[in-house]
């Protein structure tokens, strides 16, 4: 399996002798601009970030846990073709993951077709409140990152859906933002799909998905508040969209409605964005002691006098032990092929996977079923004996909780480090938003691993972070 | 607006000039201690600063005597008090932070930009040699944080519950020093017009920028009652209790719209006092009567604020 070679694909450079056509004019421009030169422009964008307060928190970090994102000044470049696949594979996914959902909440006819299992209900995220429910336009995950990474020309593999509530966007447009003023004269020489339109095609599709009947709807962007990692991320898009920023506290249901305490009385509220998680929304059915919840939001949500957005119970769909049936749902929901490929995976469950996993772990990533942030997670070949052999325990104590993927050698891309330029491992994350219509715009959010040949990207795990640029005549 | 915000943006307003306010007290006070003979003792001369600040005892309980040293750090950089200017900078760029959305670019990146930099003299402290800078630095930047939020933020109520904010802290700060002030320095029936005396005066003064503004509309020599008037009454004298009025009585009406609310019958009648009232009358039922009966409407009005606007209720 080429997957398996331990030579990564380099995106700009793949041999000594050999730059990519996209590449080219940049690596030229590269090669003449002194390194000095770009160390300093590196300082400046991190002086600027500073001072807009572009940070984020460390969960159990205490007093100044603001901390920046790593930000890298060399971007990372797409063809105008490897982007129309990516962007048309990603669409294709996203569509049968809210068609899965849909059905899932309602016939369940998968199910029942056999294609995935009846276990499925039994999911820790499958949320049985949503049985039954009818949610505007059928659409649950209405913001959806899909994480992707590459191993060669024309090898993408999707490693992970994300369709709680996705986070990233907010350095997708201010790196691009960023990197206009740092370099405006590379953007003359590129031509470079804009997307700074992002935060107006998310608004569009909040007010379309609106409870039926509302004509002029008001939208609220629902943040767990100042202290929440990415609290930025909530700020930015609530003032890019013109919306109230709003925290729990702010919001109460009477009359099954939800409305905001404001200067002058109460005023309604139709559509939510939220960017808490289900199990905090509202106490009376989820977690009792959550204090960044509206109590009784459920209620007036389920009875359709609110849209929340993505839908409650989303997670039943990104969980890693779901994944796997993605490419089947692609199939049986749209009649299509997948256009994108999912890593292969082990699922620990199966007995004959699980003694290949433990018989291989140096080679292999194992990921908890329903971990994120890069915590609950093995990479073999950067792991020490005495880390696989703990990893070991933890996995026989419940080997349902697990599963495992090959190594995949992630393709690199010139980054600003230490000692100069040198390849790093990257993954793109690329919006994905549904509302009348699934669209997304030409861009994402390009994690680098910024440790040499370190392959987590988290930003959490000290990942940073590039600019895309979508090269519109390549 | 939602109450939340309006809340946070009248407090981080609030804390601006408090910090402002309490770095004009710290300057004048240690320009004060230079001046030979200018009180009996150190505690004396700084524990009206305290006062001011109303913690004369939580400073007491943890300071064994009154140097300049121990009263600057506990002004300025100590975080455990809660009126020092570290705390008062902290929790204006918490508010912010809160309600980034509400604020222009401009202004929050100010208030960041503020924070930032405080990080510095924090790393620093603060020495008797570097006192003035930093508190010319404290009030440049709050000067700044006035002008961009003036110069940048929409006239909505955003823009209202900041200003409101700054001048009732204000009017607060202003009735409390010339309070403290006024009480220490006319000890009983004395003859005053002493060379300390006149130092301490213009002391005052130049703690609220008023000492050219003094000599302007006066030129004579600096007599008490004529600095009270200038702060209490004079409308012209921009940090005075009347010209904070002007500026709370409308910002209150806007807001109301047509409601009626208490907020607004209490200024309006404390407006009506400064506009219409006497300095002789004022003297003949004691000025310290006076500001201490202000400083209580003004309280009152702070509360009738936030109860009519901050807190708003559930229907």
């Amino acid at each position: 399996m080429d997957m398996a070679s331990r030579i990564p694909f380099d995106e700009m450079q793949p041999q000594d002798d050999e730059v990519r056509e996209i590449y080219r004019v940049y690596a030229a421009w590269l090669k003449s601009f002194p390194l000095q030169q770009l160390e300093r422009k590196r300082q400046e964008a991190e002086v600027l970030f500073r001072r807009v307060g572009i940070t984020f928190n460390v969960y159990g970090e205490t007093s100044g846990n603001e901390r920046l994102i790593p930000f890298d000044v060399i971007p990372r470049l797409l063809g105008s073709a490897e982007w129309q696949m990516l962007s048309n594979g990603a669409i294709q996914r996203v569509k049968a993951l809210n068609m899965f959902l849909d059905d899932i909440y309602h016939k369940q006819e998968i199910i029942k077709a056999g294609i995935v299992p009846a276990s499925i209900l039994a999911n820790a995220q499958y949320r049985p409140e949503m049985y039954g429910v009818d949610v505007p336009g059928g659409v649950y995950a209405h913001i959806a990152g899909v994480d992707l990474v590459r191993t060669g020309e024309s090898q993408f593999y999707v490693l992970e859906d994300n369709l709680r509530t996705p986070s990233g966007v907010s350095y997708m447009l201010e790196n691009r933002k960023m990197m206009m003023r740092l370099f405006p004269e590379l953007f003359r020489r590129y031509s470079v799909a804009p997307m700074e339109h992002y935060p107006q095609v998310l608004m569009n599709n909040l007010r379309a998905v609106a409870p039926h009947g509302v004509q002029d709807p008001v939208v609220v962007l629902l943040t767990p508040g100042a202290y929440n990692s990415a609290y930025f991320e909530h700020a930015f898009l609530a003032q890019q969209m013109g919306v109230e920023l709003v925290e729990g506290q702010d919001l109460f249901v009477r009359n099954n409605a939800v409305y905001m305490r404001t200067t002058e009385g109460p005023k309604r509220v139709d559509v939510i964005y939220r960017r808490l998680d289900d199990d905090y929304l509202d106490p009376l059915v989820f977690k009792p002691d959550s204090m960044l919840g509206v109590p009784g939001l459920l209620s007036v949500y389920r009875n359709g006098g609110v849209t929340l957005a993505n839908a409650v119970g989303t997670g039943v769909a990104d969980d890693k032990a779901t994944y796997i049936h993605v490419p089947d749902m692609i199939r049986f929901y749209l009649g299509e092929e997948p256009i994108l490929s999912n890593v292969p995976t082990y699922e620990l469950s199966k007995p004959d996977d699980l003694k290949y996993v433990l018989e291989h772990l140096p080679e292999l990533v194992v990921k908890e079923v329903q971990g994120s942030g890069g915590y609950g997670m093995l990479v073999g070949p950067a792991a020490t004996k005495k880390e696989i052999e703990e990893f070991r325990l933890r996995i026989l104590s419940a080997p349902d909780n697990y599963i495992a993927q090959p190594t995949l050698a992630l393709s690199t891309c010139p980054t600003l480090v230490e000692q100069g330029i040198a390849p790093r491992h990257v993954d793109l994350r690329p919006f994905v938003l549904s509302g009348k219509t699934v669209t997304l715009v030409p861009g994402a959010l390009c994690r680098v691993a910024l440790k040499e040949g370190s392959l987590v990207v988290n930003s959490s795990q000290g990942g940073g972070t590039k600019d895309t640029w979508v090269l519109e005549n390549a | 607006m939602l109450s939340r915000t309006a809340d946070h943006l009248y407090w981080m307003a609030r804390y601006i000039e408090r910090a402002e306010n309490m770095a004009r007290v710290l300057d004048v006070t240690y320009n004060m201690s230079l001046v030979p003979n200018a009180a009996e003792s150190e505690a004396a001369l700084w524990e009206p600063a305290l006062q001011i600040a109303g913690n004369v005892d939580d400073f007491e309980a943890s300071h064994d005597e009154y140097t300049a040293a121990n009263v600057i750090h506990y002004l300025a950089m100590d975080q455990n008090n809660p009126s020092s200017i570290f705390s008062a900078l902290r929790s204006a760029r918490e508010n912010a932070r809160a309600v980034r959305v509400a604020l222009s670019a401009e202004t929050w990146e100010n208030i960041n930009t503020l924070w930032l930099e405080f990080g510095q003299f924090q790393a620093a402290d603060i020495t008797e040699s570097g006192l003035s800078e930093f508190c010319d630095w404290v009030k440049s930047r709050s000067h700044l944080f006035r002008g961009v939020s003036f110069g940048t933020m929409l006239r909505d109520d955003a823009f209202r519950f900041v200003r409101l904010g700054t001048f009732i802290e204000r009017a607060d700060n202003t009735a409390r020093l010339l309070d403290v002030k006024y009480h220490l320095l006319l000890p009983g029936e004395e003859e005053i017009g002493g060379a300390v005396d006149y130092y301490e005066w213009s002391a005052v003064l130049r703690s609220v920028s008023a000492f050219q503004a003094y000599q302007k509309i006066f030129s004579d020599t600096i007599e008490p009652w004529r600095v009270a008037e200038l702060l209490v009454l004079r409308d012209d004298m921009p940090r005075s209790l009347h010209a904070c009025f002007d500026e709370i009585t409308p910002i209150l009406e806007q807001l109301s719209g047509r409601r009626s609310s208490e907020s607004r019958r209490i200024a309006g009648e404390m407006h009506a006092r400064l506009h219409f009232g006497r300095m002789d009358e004022i003297f003949q039922d004691g000025l310290h009567e006076f500001l201490e009966d202000f400083v209580t409407s003004n309280n009152n009005l702070g509360m009738e604020i936030q109860r009519s606007f901050l807190n708003a209720p559930v229907i």
